[in-house]
């Protein structure tokens, strides 16, 4: 039964990922998007993963998706953009595609991986949920990579806020310092 | 659970080669190019969920955590570029970034 929902679910991700590099208009490929993030995370649930799964539904869905969104709405791009030289890149791409494809799989049927888990000292210990344990390791072992993921965010939203920024005339604006020395 | 690893290391490496076709199949749209470059960050991120369930390791997992913030970060910040851009030249037809050239 679990295989069989496995193979459906990877089965709707990688149809659904075919179709986000080949559809015509780009809001297709959005929605073609959140589709693999949610079979994705539903994977994730097969893994154990309970808290990933809930977290790649909030980020990707929730955050980077609409983003997404937004600028493909916001843009006004010509859905059918057809130009001579589309295709110039593509066979040497496909080539070079195929061939990591095919070491990749040439590894992983050669390579010496216990597709199981091992039974080991640790699975008894199931009774935590992952998102507690995950926070044990998080705010103890990881706590100055997780402050430095934080500064990374700023430092995110301070480019994309200072790059969308322009002057425009015309526009009504309060002036601080007027504001502030007001009789 | 009796999904062998296997399994979900080919899965990770269909999408990723699929995002890999992406980006040289999609020369007309800077918004689909960044799309495969989410897709190859979520195969990566379906590996490290795979090999840190086999193992019982959880830092697999912290790992894909970190991996997730930048993604939302370069979304961001990518995304913010396309719109100046789009305000400069009007289009977003990747072959139209050539203003470096001359």
């Amino acid at each position: 039964m679990t295989i069989f929902l496995f193979y459906l679910f990877s089965g709707i991700l990688v149809i659904s990922s075919v179709l986000v590099i080949t559809s015509k208009n780009p809001i297709h490929s959005v929605l073609f998007l959140i589709l693999c993030f949610f079979n994705s995370s539903i994977l994730f649930l097969f893994l154990n993963a309970e808290f990933l799964a809930m977290i790649l539904l909030i980020v990707y869905v929730g955050a980077v998706a609409v983003l997404f969104l937004f600028v493909v709405m916001m843009l006004d791009i010509k859905v059918s953009q057809a130009r001579k030289n589309l295709l110039n890149y593509l066979p040497l791409g496909l080539f070079v595609s195929f061939v990591i494809f095919f070491e990749f799989i040439v590894i992983i049927k050669n390579s010496k991986i216990v597709p199981f888990v091992a039974k080991n000292k640790n699975m008894e210990n199931n009774l935590v949920d992952n998102t507690h344990l995950l926070g044990n390791i998080l705010y103890t072992d990881f706590f100055l990579l997780f402050q430095l993921s934080g500064i990374i965010l700023l430092v995110a939203m301070v480019g994309a806020i200072l790059l969308t920024l322009r002057k425009r005339k015309g526009v009504k604006k309060q002036n601080i310092y007027n504001q502030i020395f007001r009789e | 659970m009796d999904i062998p690893i296997t399994y979900y290391l080919y899965l990770s490496t269909s999408i990723f080669t699929i995002g890999l076709v992406g980006i040289f199949l999609n020369r007309k749209n800077l918004i689909i190019l960044l799309m495969s470059i989410e897709l190859i960050f979520l195969s990566s991120n379906i590996n490290f969920v795979a090999f840190s369930h086999l193992y019982q390791d959880l830092v697999g997992q912290i790992f894909v955590f970190f991996v997730l913030t930048i993604t939302a970060a370069e979304a961001a910040v990518g995304l913010a570029i396309i719109v100046i851009f789009f305000r400069i030249k009007d289009s977003i037809h990747i072959d139209d970034i050539d203003s470096l050239k001359e």
